[in-house]
């Protein structure tokens, strides 16, 4: 489903906070504060977690030097079960508060609600965003963090990170969001947890071409389309994809992926970064400051989501996933 | 695109499994492993009265706390990711799971955190070893029983 | 002479990894259910009475692997089931194997007092 935004909300100001092994990120030079702590010197690793929100959060109220009270919606989520850290951030926020959950894909599903309540009159300002953070989603979702068990070449590593933004009235100083596309859950029967790429590539795929059907659209009226974490495994088959739809190499040079680039060429990090963190940091401060440097004058960011549970998995369940886009200019 | 299809493309993608390399390192490093247990076993033969009948309870119990030290300092971690099963298999992989479970779940608390968690793991290993052991045990008694083998 | 005997013990321990690493591979299987087939491939050949004579040759090659688990436990139960008959088969098992178990739970407990983990990068 493609919206139009007649009233092009925009992004007012935008905040990326990470944790200490986001230092070898490709993108650290762009984020706004770095926590040499993981758990940001709290007790447990969901209040860690639900810290770097609050920070990731006020750094945004700063920057547009306003505060709680003038903030009219906080959007967020992570992968945290019953999103915890988002909601203990907002106790401390004292915001209006709806939680969001579309996995790693929030980042951008925030910000199109978000935009609907600005473009409602309903919001003045609306913090929008997503967060994740390691150590919390890894005894979730996989194994206790020092648990000696092997992960294949296709599995990514979760990024502690959190990014935020302002959204707001039109203000043509700042990057605005014209158009979005919510996701439909695609599932290809996708049953391996350890390559979320190959699972979610369909969904990128499905999101990204129905946006530009619907809008007219070619890859060349972007300077840019950047999925969220596919990863450099997921990535290359979402090209795959595009290519045998007719879609040229040339083309396919505008797609990039944060995951694919987040932690550069380490091979540590596997197939590279995941996590709701992850889109949500580099596009809420590269993607952003790429545009208001005017780099960058349209850009299609895509965060992708793999909607599965650690129980559903085990169930034998196939991995659902979404992908959700946004369409911001420049002018 | 037909799920058969994408499935298909996606294979194609993907890097394929090192068999090879994987098996070799898991050879050497659980083979390493394999010494040092040995090493130890000696070292309780030839420092204290152990015999070669009792020596597998303090050689079990000395390799343990070893992978007790390599997983709170986070190198089993990274010792499985080079060696996979090379880790896993020895009792020393048995020592990480049980240990990085209740590591992880500190936080929970003693009861609800370590109590709750600390089999969440190799659970599955003293489940299958005990149910195995008992059918093994009576399979054999019936055996006897009926005069076919011998104690 | 010793030698040799650490030799044996590598090559066999190293043989029964590479074994766990294959059906992991092979079977696409996680690391818990590639133990639970070792342990019970463990436990048939301790019964079948081929385990004991690989212990006698390998020592720790055979002793360290999870594959011994099952041995022990099973001839526990066959111990007891010995002397006792049908009660034995439950009531043995544990006699041989207990330190592996009481190992790995006493330094559980005292490591999580220790240690915090840490998202270490490999």
């Amino acid at each position: 489903m493609v919206i139009v935004f007649q009233s092009k909300p925009s992004i007012l100001a935008s905040s990326a906070v990470a944790g200490p092994l986001e230092k070898k990120s490709v993108f650290y030079s762009y984020f706004d504060s770095v926590v040499e702590d993981e758990r940001w010197n709290e007790k447990t690793n969901e209040q860690g977690h639900a810290k770097m929100i609050l920070e990731a959060s006020n750094i945004v109220m700063k920057k547009a030097n306003i505060e709680n009270l003038d903030v009219d919606y906080f959007l967020s989520g992570d992968l945290v079960n019953q999103m915890t850290p988002s909601n203990f951030a907002a106790r401390e926020l004292a915001i209006s508060f709806i939680g969001l959950f579309s996995a790693c894909a929030t980042s951008v599903s925030s910000v199109i609600i978000a935009s609907l309540l600005t473009e409602l009159g309903a919001s003045q300002y609306a913090i929008a965003g997503a967060a994740s953070q390691h150590n919390a989603i890894e005894r979730q979702f996989r194994y206790p963090n020092y648990y000696g068990g092997p992960k294949p070449a296709t599995s990514q590593w979760t990024v502690t990170a959190a990014g935020y933004a302002l959204v707001g009235k039109h203000n043509p100083e700042y990057p605005s969001i014209v158009a979005a596309t919510v996701g439909k859950v695609v599932d290809y029967g996708d049953v391996n947890p350890m390559h979320m790429g190959g699972a979610m590539a369909p969904a990128a795929f499905d999101t990204i071409t129905a946006h530009l059907k619907k809008r007219n659209q070619k890859f060349q009226d972007y300077d840019l389309i950047m999925t969220g974490d596919l990863g450099k495994i997921g990535l290359k088959i979402l090209k795959a994809m595009l290519a045998q739809t007719g879609v040229k190499p040339e083309e396919l040079q505008l797609l990039r992926d944060a995951g694919a680039e987040f932690y550069g060429e380490d091979e540590a990090f596997l197939a590279g970064a995941s996590g709701a963190g992850c889109s949500a940091s580099v596009y809420f401060s590269y993607i952003i400051q790429q545009l208001k440097t005017g780099r960058f004058k349209r850009v299609l960011l895509c965060a992708t989501g793999a909607l599965l549970s650690p129980l559903s998995f085990q169930q034998g369940e196939s991995i659902p996933c979404t992908a959700h886009a946004i369409e911001m200019t420049m002018e | 695109m037909e799920p058969k299809e994408y499935q298909d493309l996606e294979k194609q993608v993907t890097p394929p499994i090192p068999y090879l390399k994987n098996a070799l390192k898991a050879f050497f490093v659980g083979g390493i492993i394999c010494t040092i247990g040995h090493a130890v076993t000696y070292f309780y033969i030839i420092f204290f009265d152990f015999t070669e009948k009792t020596v597998g309870n303090p050689t079990v119990s000395t390799m343990i706390f070893f992978s007790m030290l390599l997983t709170g300092f986070g190198l089993y971690k990274k010792l499985g990711q080079y060696a996979a099963a090379g880790s896993a298999v020895p009792v020393t992989g048995f020592g990480n799971a049980v240990i990085s479970a209740a590591i992880e779940h500190r936080t929970e608390g003693v009861v609800l955190g370590i109590g709750g968690n600390i089999f969440k793991l190799a659970g599955t290993v003293i489940l299958f070893g005990v149910a195995s052991a008992f059918f093994v045990a009576l399979i054999k008694l019936i055996l006897v029983s009926i005069g076919v083998v011998q104690w | 002479m010793i030698f040799i005997d650490f030799l044996i013990a590598f090559v066999i321990g190293g043989i029964i990894c590479l074994i766990g690493q294959l059906i992991m591979d092979y079977g696409k299987l996680t690391p818990g259910h590639t133990l639970s087939i070792l342990v019970v491939a463990g436990s048939i050949f301790s019964g079948l009475g081929l385990y004991q004579p690989l212990i006698d040759l390998a020592g720790a090659g055979a002793t360290i692997p999870i594959t011994s688990f099952g041995h022990s436990l099973t001839q526990g139960a066959i111990a007891e089931a010995e002397k006792h008959g049908w009660v034995g088969v439950l009531t043995g098992m544990f006699e041989v194997t207990s330190s592996g178990i009481s190992a790995a739970i006493v330094f559980g407990f005292i490591a999580a007092f220790i240690f915090k983990p840490k998202g270490k990068v490999n």
